[in-house]
């Protein structure tokens, strides 16, 4: 219990003093999160929209696959994109820019897209479902093209899409499994708020592990203000 | 008479293989009112997405402004903005009210829209709810809102599709005393909806009366309830149809 508390103590000291090993830290997990979250929310909330709206064959097996992709662990993602980024691997072999080397940010990065876009796209997909149909047709009576039919439903789902980039960022912010396999927490390269608590704890240095996850807290708690906050008054109805 | 706005040939609308619309012929005209009466399952609400084009017809085709549209052929959308729809129900979005009235103005780009939504929520005395949540509304302010969001885009066509169903007398009679003006004063074709005859007498030109997807008769709206020549009309009209 003193361990503890002495842990919290030297933590807030950490943060205060602008720790600039912390402070990176911090930066690389925001970037990695942040971009990851960015691509699979411009992948995923078209894709779960599409999946809403349109009817065809084997959609229904699509889901499925969604579905399970909501609840795949990270690990396995982890595992999934180390051989496919490895040297032995099928994008390992291929020198080119766009393909991410492992043990870079852009590994990890690619490995929290994959996490994030089943929860974006399932999240949105189920939000557009709940908006009444007659809504649609309503909105296409007043002429609006099949595209922007498209943008109105969304936006008649925005708390329910705006819950899906949250539960996205959630998903990836709080991951440890898949950015350690990929990234490898290579001290000021790779390393992010996850692997560096697992670190710290191993190493007994619990004040920075606790700092780390306090800030970690902090985090996950104003990405969820800020979206709130943008949800705005269509909360409280 | 003038040349019909749209003319409908051989339409039959099937779903799930279950013939629910069987129109061999229909024309409407310009700057009329037709309303289209009949029990629940008529095929009213079917024939109204037809000529909203929200829906191809299974078989046939619809010709409006010299311009079929069928199966496997969209209407283009310049034609689609010329006619618009109000329901049973107001579907209003998440918005103002301003904003949803201003909606369909914002589709067609409207740069004139704030004076325009001003001056359509006045028209159906919400003009004070501006500013008000969409969905926060009454049932009767919610249609009227639906009203002024289908006037302020100032259609060729207005299909109503029950417009006043389960709305006091009030509303009923503001929303009908809007309808009757806008015909009037903007040659607005109107088709309408309803299962309460008498309001089809107090406002329609003509009258078609539709039973298990086929329109039984249509006439002038004097004729239909004075004379009308199908038996299964005169019933309709007395109240005495057993559906």
């Amino acid at each position: 219990m003193n361990e503890m508390s002495q842990g919290f103590i030297q933590a807030i000291k950490l943060i205060v003093s602008s720790d600039p090993e912390l402070w990176q830290i911090v930066l690389l997990s925001l970037q990695v999160s942040g971009i990851a979250l960015f691509v699979s929310s411009t992948i995923g909330i078209p894709a779960g929209a599409f999946l809403a709206l349109s009817r065809f064959t084997g959609r229904r097996l699509l889901i499925v696959f969604l579905y399970t992709g909501m609840g795949f662990p990270p690990v396995v993602i982890g595992l999934f994109v180390y051989l496919l980024l490895s040297r032995s691997g099928p994008l390992g072999q291929i020198e080119s820019q766009l393909i991410p080397r492992l043990f870079t940010p852009g590994a990890m990065i690619l490995a929290q897209t994959i996490i994030a876009f089943p929860m974006v796209a399932g999240f949105t997909m189920a939000a557009v479902l709940g908006v009444d149909p007659k809504i649609r047709l309503q909105v296409r009576a007043l002429g609006a093209t099949r595209w922007q039919t498209t943008v109105a439903t969304l936006s008649e789902a925005r708390v329910g899409v705006l819950v899906a980039i949250v539960a996205g960022f959630g998903s990836i912010i709080s991951e440890v499994g898949a950015v350690m396999m990929v990234g490898g927490n290579i001290e000021n390269k790779t390393r992010v708020l996850t692997t560096a608590i697992v670190l710290e704890t191993r190493k007994g240095a619990f004040e920075l592990a606790i700092a780390l996850g306090i800030i970690l807290l902090w985090l996950t708690f104003m990405a969820n203000f800020v979206m709130l906050r943008l949800q705005g008054r269509t909360v409280d109805e | 008479m003038n040349n019909p706005i749209y003319q409908l040939h051989n339409i039959r609308q099937l779903y799930r293989k279950r013939e629910v619309l069987q129109v061999d012929q229909l024309e409407i005209y310009p700057g009329e009112i037709l309303a289209l009466v009949g029990p629940s399952g008529a095929g009213k609400s079917t024939l109204l997405r037809l000529l909203n084009f929200l829906e191809p017809p299974s078989e046939g085709r619809i010709i409006f402004h010299g311009t079929t549209f069928r199966q496997g052929k969209e209407m283009p959308t310049s034609l689609r903005r010329r006619v618009t729809t109000v329901f049973q129900q107001p579907y209003l979005l998440n918005r103002t009210v301003a904003a949803n009235v201003q909606y369909g103005l914002r589709l067609r780009k409207n740069p004139n829209s704030h004076a325009l939504v001003e001056a359509a929520l006045a028209q159906v005395g919400l003009d004070h709810l501006a500013q008000q949540r969409a969905r926060t509304l009454s049932g009767g302010e919610g249609q009227r809102v639906a009203l002024a969001r289908a006037l302020v885009t100032q259609p060729e066509v207005l299909l109503l599709d029950e417009p006043t169903a389960n709305l006091d007398p009030y509303n009923v009679g503001m929303i009908e005393k809007i309808i009757a003006e806008t015909n009037r004063e903007q040659k607005t074709t109107v088709v309408l909806v309803t299962h309460n005859v008498f309001q089809a007498k107090r406002l329609a030109h003509r009258v078609a009366l539709m039973l298990d997807g086929s329109i039984i008769e249509i006439n002038d709206v004097d004729t239909i309830f004075e004379s009308p020549s199908d038996p299964r009309t005169a019933a309709f009209i007395g109240g005495k149809m057993v559906y």
